[in-house]
């Protein structure tokens, strides 16, 4: 380890050191520090204020409602998007045709902006949209997909759940393909086919994959942000306020900066703490210096 | 073909799944197609335009620089994905091939970043971003540069690039050294030819994700001469809320462009499926 070929090393990551510290590192570091300032009386003379922001972002029901509402996002979304794509790459994993037009098709939301699927969604939410008339087919009666603060949350999650199906898909279907052919033919002899074959042979051998999607979607969730400024703007009634909107609004509707900070450092948290147990107890070996 | 009844069962579910997934654009481009003397709030819905018409899509050319959007989403992904390429292979390198001092630090901090989303530090992001005038307000050019510098390295490329080097033998580094090449020679002749299938996987997808990029675009920009195509999308959609034809048409019209990219390319998107060569 002679100090040339280190120079040589350092030279290497220069720029992309560079790129990370100034809009990486720095910004990190003042997060934190402009969450202990007090903003929202003159933004260009913040006054020093401890803790105060998160005392008051703690005693704040707006606060606490858009923590509440991310987690019942994440609810509803993460448990479908980590089961029905495994689902959907069991079936396309068949030996069966148009497996390949299957794939593409079910991919294409992936690729599209999230904010023309969500323009797309709100058009079929209409209140005399599409959706609307397949319920009134079905004689049930009317929803106000994006109007009542009780289904809204839930309207948000299907666009969300629409643009993720065929992303977790195609990570399922490579770690399928890792899936030895040899076990799936011990197990039928054994007996099992169908469904009790996959329980007893899929599922165990790429636990590792679906852990990685419960984490990836999860953290996804947290950050959910362009499918409510484009549909509800965390309305109704801050029905699908959530914690990035609310930090949002804080800093640039609002100038509130040291609120907005608090409010993130509290996010990083969160998605932290998400983040740790995937690297640690899934992906050790990948992240092995 | 023989037809087994669980192979029909399959087939249906998917095809299903594949018209679900679908229906809104197709009901976007029905929409579209939809002329002024058609009611697109009919009951029971029409999916044939009846007054079938492109003025929707002429309309909505002429009053919304569509085609400029494409073209500066274009810039912007564009160089985002050379710049990524570029700076993750750099420092992947050193971090798959080399011992120096400090390596454990500089791989723990670029594997602390994964776990800090950019929506928690976009405040500050966009503080030194006027600081340094990477401002469309400053000039056109470091508007664009305002719009990629903080996208244009991440841990994930890194770490996939890594991944790549760290696959490559041994032994073709240790020839080389032989015959007299030194570390930058070693990287450009030897390494970098053979990751080029990493660097493809990293290409498409940094530019997918730069295209459809809008928080970060929707926060720095000012200028509409500048906008980015989801930036633009969604101010046409609340500037003509009250017409949906030509929000649907200028959807469509926007979709286009990496629809085609998709089509273009779609082995790549799928190769990872196939054969279990991606392992992100």
């Amino acid at each position: 380890m002679d100090s040339k070929k280190s120079l040589c090393a350092y030279l290497f990551l220069l720029p992309a050191g560079i790129v990370l510290t100034i809009f990486f590192f720095i910004p990190f570091f003042q997060t934190i520090h402009l969450s202990f300032f007090d903003y929202s009386h003159d933004v260009y003379v913040p006054e020093f204020v401890g803790f105060s922001n998160y005392i008051a972002l703690v005693k704040s029901p707006l606060f606490i409602k858009t923590i509440l509402n991310t987690f019942y996002f994440l609810i509803l979304c993460v448990p479908f998007l980590v089961i029905f794509p495994l689902f959907l790459a069991i079936l396309i994993n068949q030996n069966i045709k148009f497996k390949n037009t299957y794939k593409i098709l079910i991919y294409l939301p992936v690729v599209i902006s999230i904010v023309v699927v969500a323009i797309a969604f709100k058009w079929l939410y209409a209140p005399n949209g599409l959706l609307n008339f397949f319920l009134e087919k079905l004689n049930i009666s009317q929803i106000g997909w994006l109007s009542d603060p009780k289904v809204s949350m839930i309207s948000v999650a299907l666009v969300t759940i629409f643009k993720g199906v065929g992303y977790y898909m195609m990570i399922y279907l490579s770690a399928l393909m890792g899936v030895p052919k040899e076990l799936y033919e011990a197990a039928e002899v054994d007996g099992a086919v169908g469904f009790k074959k996959h329980m007893l042979v899929t599922i165990p051998h790429i636990m590792p994959m679906i852990a990685l999607v419960s984490t990836i979607s999860s953290i996804s969730a947290l950050k959910v942000f362009v499918e409510i400024y484009v549909m509800t703007r965390g309305g109704p009634l801050d029905s699908t306020k959530t914690i990035v909107y609310y930090i949002y609004e804080k800093a640039f509707e609002n100038l509130d900066m040291g609120i907005a900070s608090a409010g993130a450092v509290i996010l990083l948290f969160i998605v932290m703490g998400f983040s740790i147990l995937n690297i640690f107890v899934f992906e050790r070996d990948k992240y092995k210096v | 073909m023989k037809l087994k009844p669980k192979n029909i069962l399959i087939h249906s579910i998917l095809i299903l799944i594949c018209i679900l997934s679908l229906i809104p654009f197709l009901w976007l481009l029905s929409t579209a197609l939809k002329g002024q003397n058609e009611n697109i709030f009919a009951y029971p819905p029409v999916f044939i335009p009846q007054d079938f018409t492109l003025d929707n899509f002429k309309e909505v050319l002429r009053l919304v620089p569509i085609v400029k959007y494409v073209i500066n989403s274009f810039i912007v992904a564009s160089i985002t994905v050379v710049l990524n390429v570029i700076l993750s292979a750099l420092a992947a390198y050193p971090l798959a091939r080399m011992d120096f001092k400090g390596k454990k630090v500089a791989f723990f901090a670029i594997l602390a970043t994964i776990m800090v989303p950019f929506q928690t530090i976009m405040l500050p992001v966009y503080i030194i971003t006027l600081k340094l005038n990477m401002v469309d307000s400053y000039s056109t050019l470091m508007g664009y540069v305002g719009l990629i510098m903080p996208f244009a390295v991440n841990a994930f490329g890194i770490f996939l690039m890594r991944q790549a080097f760290l696959a490559i033998p041994k032994e073709m580094e240790e020839s080389a050294v032989i015959d007299g090449c030194n570390s930058v020679q070693i990287f450009f002749k030897i390494l970098l030819p053979m990751v080029k299938p990493t660097i493809a996987l990293l290409a498409i997808f940094t530019f997918i994700g730069s295209w459809g990029e809008f928080l970060w675009p929707s926060i720095v920009l000012t200028n509409e001469k500048l906008f980015t195509l989801p930036v633009g999308i969604n101010n046409l959609s609340s500037a003509f809320s009250a017409n949906y034809r030509l929000v649907a048409a200028g959807s469509i019209v926007s979709i286009i462009p990496i629809v085609v990219f998709f089509l273009a390319l779609q082995k790549y998107f799928i190769a990872g499926s196939n054969d279990g060569a991606v392992k992100g």
